[in-house]
């Protein structure tokens, strides 16, 4: 079902990036990338493989720091932002890790309730009862005290997002959330994410080339580009406004066409040089 | 190799801060999490410190007695064995011991979860991994490893008796007087302080490495095989270099 577009002047910025650049060596991984994601928004970071989405994101929950640029947090710098303060802010959001990234030494009920020992001074029998309700949330009844090891791939996912939402965090950022599931487990993700954006009103900041999961879940979409456009926002906007975008490699990218979006020769061209970098040239983008 | 020192005075300076200044401002070490390292590090390493220590304890008395006898001096050989083993080799064998079991064990462990993004869920939940993961460590290493090399001396010393009792035919008061006649109370605390800083050492290159690994699982095999030669490296230096402080 398409999302409605939000109106953006009626809320606040959760996040501001402004001409952030990050060189490794000498390549230019992001290059001047600028967005605001507001309250309320599922905001999805979309782009070919190699493209600095991971990167990105890296930045925004702070385990990276910009060669320049700003990232502002609920209103906070977070590029010169002391230890003490970024663990304070890293309170108000929760992370959903690709590959789950929950704690092997600990059952899945544990890995959930690490965030509320830790942060809260609920009692143990409150903790409990919340565990319960967050597996409940993702479809994981019953299973709190297995080890990750002793879990499906689509359930460590769903654990590990319970574990992000588990102190009902206003911002949750989310790397491949739908990486490596069945069409069905996808669907499951992605409803799970726009109940979170729905019900409880959280900001949610998506990674991902699943295309199917961009068009249901986003409001506000960035396509990085690869090649020439290394690191640059290729296209941004509603999910209308991208379908509807001009550039040849977004739509490219969107119907994941390797002979190009009108089938012709030149779209495979098109998606070597803008998709795969294999040619710096950006003349031959705008020729194409 | 710079980029490896970096990385291990970085760790050492997070982890006096973590040591003896956060408890002072509301984080405390987490004991629960202290002694289960304790257990996994220190207790789980008991029956091969206690192998290892025996065979070194019997074979150092019939060494000892082979050569002795022939100037018909076995008398001395509690003596040789208790000084040995205090002074050098309880401390030595133990860090090997500890060096193969635990800190390949330490890096191996961190190595894995750096390279699942453990460790970064864990910074992401504001749950500082120097608290979590490395104090604990740090604290069962420093805290077992004394411990570890008392208890390697008494089984040395039971099997240096076993010789001394049943080949040499001393008596059991013989064999104990004997043996504690050599040995001076600096010897004990030299070697308790040889075991420290060697557990320091230990703990702190298996957690610096284990840290930082890249690469995957070829990367965390190739991280634990540096960690064991590194650790072994650097405790015999430090061995040598306490012997010749403490000898001049």
């Amino acid at each position: 079902m398409p999302v409605a577009t939000p109106d953006l002047t009626a809320r606040e910025p959760i996040i501001e990036v402004d001409s952030l650049v990050r060189n490794f060596g000498s390549q230019k991984v992001l290059n001047g990338v600028s967005f605001k994601v507001y309250e309320g928004d599922t905001f999805v970071i979309m782009g070919g493989s190699g493209c600095g989405k991971s990167t990105l994101l890296r930045h925004l929950i702070g385990t990276e720091q910009p060669t320049s640029g700003s990232i502002k947090i609920f209103g906070q710098e977070i590029t010169t932002m002391n230890s003490d303060a970024m663990r304070k802010l890293r309170g108000r959001y929760g992370m959903l890790f690709q590959s789950g990234a929950l704690l092997q030494s600990l059952t899945v009920a544990e890995n959930v309730a690490l965030p509320l020992t830790e942060h809260t001074q609920l009692d143990a029998g409150l903790i409990d009862t919340v565990v319960k309700m967050k597996l409940e949330q993702v479809g994981l009844t019953g299973h709190g005290h297995k080890k990750p090891s002793e879990i499906s791939g689509g359930m460590k996912k769903r654990a590990a997002l319970a574990r992000a939402l588990a102190l009902d965090p206003p911002l949750v950022f989310s790397d491949e959330p739908t990486a490596g599931l069945d069409p069905i487990m996808t669907a499951v993700v992605d409803e799970l994410t726009q109940r979170l954006t729905q019900k409880i009103g959280a900001t949610v900041v998506v990674v991902t080339h699943d295309m199917n999961s961009v068009f249901r879940i986003g409001t506000r979409i960035i396509m990085l580009g690869t090649g020439p456009n290394q690191g640059k926002i290729l296209a941004a906007g509603t999910p209308a406004e991208i379908r509807a975008h001009p550039h040849p490699a977004v739509q490219q990218f969107i119907n994941g066409d390797p002979q190009g979006h009108n089938g012709d020769d030149a779209g495979e061209e098109l998606y070597r040089e803008t998709l795969l970098g294999l040619d710096p040239s950006s003349q031959a983008i705008h020729s194409s | 190799m710079t980029e490896a020192f970096r990385q291990y005075f970085e760790l050492c300076g997070s982890l006096l801060y973590w040591l003896f200044v956060a408890p002072f401002r509301g984080r405390g070490w987490r004991m629960g999490h202290t002694f289960a390292q304790i257990v996994r590090i220190g207790v789980h390493a008991v029956p091969m410190s206690a192998l290892t220590a025996l065979t070194i304890g019997v074979v150092l008395a019939m060494q000892s007695a082979a050569q002795l006898a022939k100037l018909g001096a076995t008398v001395y050989v509690p003596g040789l064995v208790s000084s040995s083993l205090i002074r050098e080799l309880a401390p030595l064998v133990t860090a090997v011991i500890v060096i193969g079991r635990s800190g390949s064990s330490v890096t191996a462990e961190l190595g894995t979860m750096k390279v699942s993004e453990e460790i970064e869920a864990l910074e992401v939940m504001a749950i500082p991994p120097m608290s979590w993961l490395i104090v604990p460590r740090f604290l069962a290493m420093v805290i077992m490893m004394p411990l570890l090399t008392v208890f390697s001396i008494y089984v040395g010393l039971a099997g240096g008796w076993l010789i001394g009792h049943f080949s040499l035919h001393m008596s059991t008061a013989f064999f104990i007087s004997h043996a504690l006649q050599y040995v001076e109370l600096s010897d004990i605390g030299i070697s308790m302080l040889k075991s420290g800083i060697f557990g320091v050492l230990i703990v702190t290159i298996a957690c610096s490495i284990g840290l930082n690994v890249s690469g995957g699982a070829e990367g965390v095999g190739l991280a634990t095989t540096r960690s064991v030669v590194v650790s072994l490296l650097t405790v015999f230096i430090a061995n040598a270099v306490l012997t010749a402080l403490f000898f001049f």
